[in-house]
């Protein structure tokens, strides 16, 4: 199949004034996306496997620590630096890609609200990659109604004792940390929520059913099964009822990467179609010679590129340190995910009859791309956010 | 432990094309890599030093941008970078090319052991990493696929042969240039890359080696290209057939033909 070979060579992007960082980040992700993670994205997805040895190569190239502090032994960047390796190894495959992303996730509960023991404890290690944490909040009647979450967490003593089941988390059974929110008084509602540092080898934490999954399937989602599981009182992010405060948080600075690799998922398949469409010969001429093909060619590109921008203006907004970032955070999720998924689906159509066949790379995309519309907040719960930050701002105008 | 390791920067691409009136390549727009079994060199010097410790120096000769792939060399874990850049090297052989590494070499400190690639994939001479142990005059092991021992004062390593491998007890100092069945190149690292990105490359120009005029560039080249040419294809071969005598008597008569033709 030599549109493969030649798809190695990645298109060219618009200047997005990257900084010199930024832009070593970019060709390293590249770089191991190309030789690490395309020649095996089809095994993993095939074999449902945890890719350890691509988490390894992640770990020993720093890629792991890029969105943590130099003082914690990242390279100091933020939700940038993240994003831009996340969109590169997206490229190759979003599942292996959602492995890394979602270390960072179980990750910002600490950076954002962890004490400065908790983070000397516990960052060095994700920041080498050493270690790969996961976030816990979905459960099985706690989903877009996250405030619905029914594990609890009792007070003992210098303990917190924690009952319940979390599902859906990815990373689930291989990370070594985990973020966990869980209820320490339930007649609070939302305000009564907490988050805890959870080990894995706690006793009473287990693991229960691995999910089998339409797309990203390299990827681990699992259930978090806590039995009379008994975590420090070291262990709680930030204060008792700041739950749901840490968990939205977290979602501002992780819904831009979960945008990033929808961008990838939807360059890495524009890159596979606009190679195929070239060499594919239909009527005597190659069918990128059709108008048909043509313009939905120009409209993916076009599309993709809008969805980068609007990433990495938010994913720099949230950086700026500015104070209320939920809205473009959501904004750049919600855009970015429908793109990918209108492009990938568009792309199986520009493959044709072998666009449906799994010996061709690109029907995988179209499935990964779906899971980028659904997790870390549905695109309705994203409109959701958008719609009411618009009105809150457009009450708080005309009360001036 | 100090382990010199020579690499050289080739055009990235296998199918480059030749100007067929200056018998050279055809660089514009080809991008630079190091020579990939230069890799394999960089490599196994950065496991000997993280084993046995000490230092990797990675040293190179061609023209000034040749310095971007000591950077990358660096980024990988390399700890001094040397690149022997001078117009009086210009059309090298590998004899000239071998000598003038040599030379650079000797003005480092005191190396236990100098790693080449089997061959670069431009040239496909496999002669600069042989050449340099014989100007320096130290033991050379050609082919390595393992390292299975290494101290101060000898290695025990294996050798491909086209047969099997042979096993070799080498004193140092030493020369190896080492085949791809040796390692995985490890990829650049983040922190390399930025620490590579400010390290100090040491230039050398051909009086900073000390090297004789005589013996550089065109000068000190035995080997003249006369002219590079595609050779026309092969004609498809003759079968013999019939019983065995037949067979026996025409293929006898085809090789006293032959012996009376040369």
């Amino acid at each position: 199949m030599t549109f493969l070979m030649s798809s190695i060579k990645c298109s060219l992007i618009m200047d997005y004034q990257l900084n010199e960082q930024q832009i070593m980040i970019r060709d390293l992700a590249r770089q191991i996306a190309q030789e690490k993670i395309r020649p095996k994205a089809a095994e993993y997805d095939e074999q449902e496997k945890f890719p350890w040895d691509i988490m390894e190569v992640l770990a020993q190239s720093d890629l792991f620590g890029v969105y943590i502090d130099e003082k914690y032994g990242g390279s100091g960047g933020g939700v940038m630096e993240l994003a831009i390796a996340t969109e590169e190894l997206s490229k190759a495959c979003g599942g292996i890609a959602v492995c890394f992303a979602a270390s960072a996730l179980g990750t910002y509960p600490i950076i954002l609200f962890g004490s400065e023991e908790q983070k000397q404890k516990y960052l060095p290690d994700l920041a080498s990659g050493k270690k790969i944490a996961a976030f816990a909040l979905t459960e099985a009647s706690a989903g877009s109604d996250a405030s619905n979450v029914q594990t609890t967490a009792r007070k003992e003593g210098d303990h917190y004792v924690l009952n319940g089941t979390k599902q859906w988390i990815t990373n689930g059974g291989e990370a070594q940390v985990y973020t966990v929110v869980a209820m320490t008084d339930k007649s609070k509602g939302a305000r009564g929520a907490s988050t805890f540092i959870v080990e894995k080898d706690t006793p009473g934490f287990t693991f229960g059913k691995k999910e089998k999954k339409l797309g990203i399937r390299a990827s681990a989602t699992r259930e978090l099964v806590f039995t009379d599981c008994k975590v420090p009182k070291e262990n709680l992010i930030g204060r008792e009822g700041m739950g749901f405060i840490v968990a939205m948080k977290t979602f501002d600075s992780s819904r831009p990467g979960v945008a990033a690799q929808a961008v990838g998922i939807a360059q890495g398949a524009l890159d596979l179609a606009v190679d195929y469409a070239r060499q594919r010969v239909q009527f005597g001429k190659s069918i990128s010679s059709f108008q048909g093909v043509q313009f939905m060619l120009a409209d993916m590109a076009t599309q993709i590129e809008a969805s980068r921008t609007l990433v990495y203006a938010a994913c720099r907004h949230v950086d700026s340190g500015a104070k209320n970032v939920a809205k473009e955070s959501s904004m750049a999720k919600l855009f970015a995910s429908d793109v990918a998924m209108k492009v990938t689906t568009d792309c199986v159509q520009i493959f044709g009859g072998y666009g449906y066949m799994r010996d061709y790379p690109i029907e995988k995309y179209m499935r990964d791309a779906k899971i980028t519309q659904i997790y870390e907040g549905t695109n309705q719960i994203q409109r959701d956010v958008i719609a009411h930050h618009i009105i809150r701002e457009s009450i708080a105008k005309n009360r001036k | 432990m100090h382990i010199v390791v020579c690499i050289k920067q080739v055009p990235e691409s296998t199918d480059i094309t030749i100007n067929p009136e200056t018998n050279t390549l055809v660089r514009e727009g080809v991008a630079s890599i190091i020579n990939p079994y230069d890799m394999y060199a960089i490599e196994e010097a950065l496991r000997i030093k993280e084993k046995a410790g000490g230092k990797v120096t990675v040293i190179t000769m061609g023209p000034p941008q040749a310095e971007s792939a000591l950077r990358e060399a660096l980024s990988m874990g390399c700890d001094e970078a040397v690149l022997i850049s001078d117009r009086a090297f210009a059309g090298s052989d590998t004899w000239a090319t071998s000598y003038t590494l040599a030379m650079a070499i000797k003005k480092l400190d005191n190396y236990d052991i100098i790693i080449c690639g089997k061959q670069a994939m431009d040239g496909d001479t496999a002669q600069v990493g042989p050449g340099i142990a014989v100007q320096l005059d130290i033991a050379q092991v050609t082919f390595i696929r393992k390292i299975d021992k290494i101290d101060e004062k000898a290695a025990l390593v294996e050798r491909m042969t086209e047969e099997g491998y042979e096993r070799i007890e080498v004193p140092l100092p030493c020369l190896f240039t080492v085949v791809k069945e040796i390692n995985e190149p490890r990829l650049p690292s983040l922190k390399g890359k930025m620490k590579a990105r400010k390290a100090e490359v040491i230039s050398w120009n051909s009086q900073d080696i000390g090297a004789d005029p005589e013996r550089i560039g065109l000068k000190g080249s035995p080997t003249q290209v006369i002219k590079i040419f595609t050779p026309p294809p092969r004609k498809g071969g003759e079968m013999i057939q019939g019983d065995t005598e037949e067979v026996v008597d025409k293929l006898t008569n085809i090789l006293k033909d032959i012996v009376a033709g040369c």
